[in-house]
């Protein structure tokens, strides 16, 4: 097998070289994880704010004032946008995939080091353009994540559609780039750098996760490049390819002849799929913890590899079921609709298989395996809202109503984290060489659990009651002050559940420099990156290289004399 | 730890259940033709996707407080899976998802592919940043000529549609800032924008459709019912975006033509 031209038995000496523009794919994963981690404070408080807003409209905030509607939709705006890309996007894929992909194939490092360096600095630049947004003239945009023109092409459209907005779209095209090369280079590495007798259907589950989300991201983000750069020639080229002709703020625009659902189109293209982008890798780490601490070998392997496929086969067929209110002609909806009915079906054959591995296992409730319980039920919960959604003639009452921000919190955002929660409590050992805090890791679970659930629930109802989104606050229509004793219960859970994120990053510090040593497999798991030193080596194994000779969940193996097989065992532990 | 996390499963799956069930918080009481459809296809989604999420959350639950590990516990069954149990439930999802999908689609159809029936009361709806007009074309059942030249805003009414006052059609046009409707008449209904993307939602008509600037879009709707409707702005339009907000009166056939003889009246 090829192995990557740069990497050296021995890691460089000097700080810079070692920390900062590192070329060793386990501190670019830290890198990213740390990113991800200070980006999801910050929408965290901004979501905080927010909900503070919704029913208290006129409170004085300390350091931050009085909200006013525009702050509440930047703030809205902002919310989204850093969560979806430099959360949600990055933690699961640019942190846990860069770190542990080429362990678990085996490889050194990933194929193109300097590359990975570069992907991750490109979306350092971004995370910055996205930030300055907030301290320019005008503030950050208010158009929402999803930005559609002509509200994000038109700089008199509202406060923060100025600069803030060129910074926002610049941001997200340099991410963009990033992406692009991070897919790139995990493409390359799963199907190049995997270690002898690594053959796909002995690949762990989350490197098929990773694998297929990285194919997501190649399709799926020059679409939104593209799309963006068009935007931003819309808003300083004199061109029209979003906005016909229009009168803003009582002023004709120079646009003619765009069209605001070209837009729409282009950005779904990439929006569906970057929901799987969000969600695949957490289904990954799920299959992985489930199995590994139900000491099973996972249901039907084969049938979770091609329900992964399948599912971002599909995902970029469905776009259209963002836009069925759009003005889009009614017909398109059929199919696009029947397509999005029918991606369920590799969502259910999952969850199935998840209940049929710890069916008849030996459940070891370590931290892990808490959030990955956990994400299965999230994932449940968030799925099954889908159906409505899906279906042209209820999304007629529940589009854009809160049941809509309800159903995908649950799944591409809650789920998604609680993926990257599991990752988290399950790799720290590997990582930092040191165990986490149980306890504090149970009750971090429990609150974190019910209080998201106390959050999203109730976000259903409101939806079919009518509450629309983005509303900065439910003063003007009588129908939705209704709703603010629901919303005011919302807003003390989500206080709730954010101040017990504060146990995590405790339990996060204080395990790194604290905690008691951890072994080189405490989990007793089978995959390669525990088969290797904690924390692994600068080439990850040592000058060894790793020969593969059983499949990657082989727990409660009759006959073997350890209730578990590693991948590296020889093959004469069984007859597997 | 596996007693508590069943607990807490079932607890928040019951909870969650409860009310659904009870409709604490509910569709509102629908006022339009197609609330019979929409509603029945909303209780069928409920009653399926309720079962599956019960049985899903309720089985997650028991499995993990059962299997469970213990000094006790039952050695693990080492197993691969089974594709029997595989195809049966990928066919099983298959007929449930698509099969709930095209029992919908009727209603979908009939709204949006059949024109208008006969006699229907046209209405043009123009949403900006943050007002609802409506435009009623007068007896002689043709809109007049708009431009956006000659939109004012700020003026309101007619100015801010940018009525040409001087095309023949449009001398009897009537733009008000609330919509009146007969009820059980067909509304044809027009929607435009004039600067950002906006969408007319009106929960009790379960009817909602964007309105966006450069496309006119047609679609048709019964109410059944007299009374107050209001109308939020459902896609996001800017700092107003909250307060874009009006209201629709579904009123007799008489009070209807009441209405709006006087506003043609107060037009000469």
């Amino acid at each position: 097998m090829a192995t990557p031209a740069t990497v050296h038995a021995h890691a460089p000496q000097g700080f810079i070289r070692k920390y900062i523009f590192s070329l060793d794919h386990k501190v670019i994963g830290i890198q990213y994880y740390f990113l991800a981690l200070s980006a999801v404070f910050v929408g965290m408080l901004l979501s905080i704010l927010m909900r503070i807003h919704m029913i208290w409209p006129t409170a004085v905030l300390p350091l931050f004032g009085e909200i006013k509607p525009e702050t509440y939709l930047a703030l809205m705006t902002m919310h989204g946008t850093i969560m979806v890309f430099f959360v949600l996007t990055t933690a699961p894929q640019g942190g846990f995939g860069n770190y542990v992909l080429p362990i678990q194939i085996g490889a050194p490092d990933m194929a193109f080091p300097v590359l990975n360096m570069l992907s991750f600095w490109t979306t350092f630049v971004a995370y910055m353009f996205m930030l300055a947004a907030f301290f320019v003239v005008g503030g950050a945009p208010l158009h929402g994540w999803t930005g559609y023109p002509p509200l994000s092409a038109i700089q008199s459209a509202g406060p923060g559609e100025g600069l803030g907005a060129d910074l926002w779209i610049t941001s997200i095209a340099i991410f963009c780039i990033a992406s692009l090369m991070g897919a790139l280079n995990f493409i390359t590495t799963t199907l190049d750098l995997r270690a002898k007798g690594m053959t796909m259907m002995r690949l762990p589950l989350t490197v098929w996760s990773w694998f297929i989300t990285a194919i997501l991201g190649l399709l799926a983000f020059g679409v939104l490049l593209t799309a963006g750069i068009l935007l931003l020639m819309d808003r300083n080229l004199g061109t029209s390819f979003y906005v016909p002709t229009t009168m803003v703020n009582g002023a004709m625009t120079w646009h003619k002849g765009g069209s605001p659902l070209l837009w729409q189109h282009l950005f779904w293209f990439f929006g569906h799929p970057e929901v799987y982008i969000a969600i695949l890798p957490g289904m990954g780490v799920a299959s992985q913890v489930l199995s590994t601490f139900s000491r099973k070998p996972i249901f039907g392997y084969r049938a979770m590899v091609y329900a992964m496929l399948s599912i971002g086969f599909f995902g970029f067929m469905v776009w259209g079921h963002h836009m069925f209110m759009s003005g889009m002609s009614p017909y398109s909806a059929f199919a696009f609709s029947i397509l999005t009915m029918c991606i369920g079906v590799p969502s259910a054959i999952k969850t199935f298989n998840w209940l049929g591995t710890m069916y008849k296992g030996r459940i070891r409730f370590q931290t892990p395996m808490l959030y990955a319980i956990g994400f299965v039920s999230l994932f449940v919960s968030g799925g099954l809202s889908g159906p409505f959604l899906a279906q042209p003639v209820l999304d007629i009452q529940l589009h854009d109503t809160a049941f809509v921000p309800a159903h995908f919190h649950l799944i591409m955002g809650v789920a998604a984290i609680f993926g990257i929660f599991a990752a988290t409590y399950y790799w720290f050992p590997k990582m930092f060489g040191r165990m986490m805090n149980e306890t504090l890791g149970r009750i971090h679970f429990f609150i974190t659990l019910a209080g998201t659930y106390a959050i999203f629930m109730p976000m259903h109802y409101a939806g079919l009651a009518g509450q629309t989104r983005r509303y900065s606050q439910f003063t003007e229509v009588a129908y939705l002050q209704k709703l603010i004793p629901l919303n005011t219960f919302i807003t003390y859970a989500a206080i709730i559940t954010i101040a017990a994120q504060f146990i995590f990053v405790i339990n996060l510090f204080w395990s790194m420099f604290k905690g008691p040593k951890a072994s080189d497999n405490p989990w007793e798991a089978t995959t390669l990156e525990w088969t290797t030193a904690t924390p692994p080596p600068h080439d990850n194994f040592g000058g060894v290289t790793p020969v593969v000779n059983h499949g990657p969940y082989e727990y409660g193996v009759p006959g073997a004399p350890k209730d578990y097989v590693m991948q590296t065992d020889p093959a004469s532990v069984t007859a597997h | 730890m596996g007693l508590a996390l069943m607990a807490l499963i079932w607890l928040i799956t019951l909870v969650s259940t409860y009310f659904f069930v009870a409709k604490t918080w509910w569709l509102p009481v629908g006022a339009s033709a197609a609330t019979a459809w929409i509603d029945k296809q909303f209780a069928l989604t409920f009653v399926i996707m309720g079962i599956v999420f019960l049985a899903a959350q309720l089985s997650l639950g028991y499995i993990v407080w059962k299997y469970r590990d213990s000094p006790s516990a039952a050695p693990v069954q080492y197993s691969h899976g089974n594709n029997t149990l595989e195809v049966t439930w990928t066919v099983l999802t298959t007929i449930l998802f698509v099969g709930l999908n095209l029992m919908g689609s009727n209603v979908w159809a009939s709204q949006r592919f059949d024109p208008p029936e006969a006699g229907a009361v046209q209405v043009e709806v123009t949403g900006m940043q943050f007002a609802w007009y409506f435009r009623y074309p007068g007896p002689d059942g043709k809109y007049g000529k708009t431009s956006p030249n000659l939109m004012d805003p700020s003026a309101g009414g007619e100015a801010a549609v940018g009525l040409n006052t001087t095309d023949p059609a449009a001398k009897d046009d009537v733009v008000t800032g609330t919509m009146y409707l007969p009820v059980d008449r067909e509304v044809d209904l027009s929607l435009r924008a004039v600067d950002v993307i906006h969408s007319f939602f009106v929960p009790q008509l379960r009817f909602k459709q964007d309105a966006v600037p450069g496309l006119n879009i047609h679609m048709h709707f019964k109410p059944t019912a007299i009374g107050e409707y209001e109308i939020a702005c459902a896609e996001l339009c800017g700092l107003g975006h909250y307060k874009m907000h009006g209201m629709v009166h579904v009123v007799s056939q008489e009070d209807f033509d009441k209405w709006l003889a006087a506003r043609e009246a107060e037009k000469q």
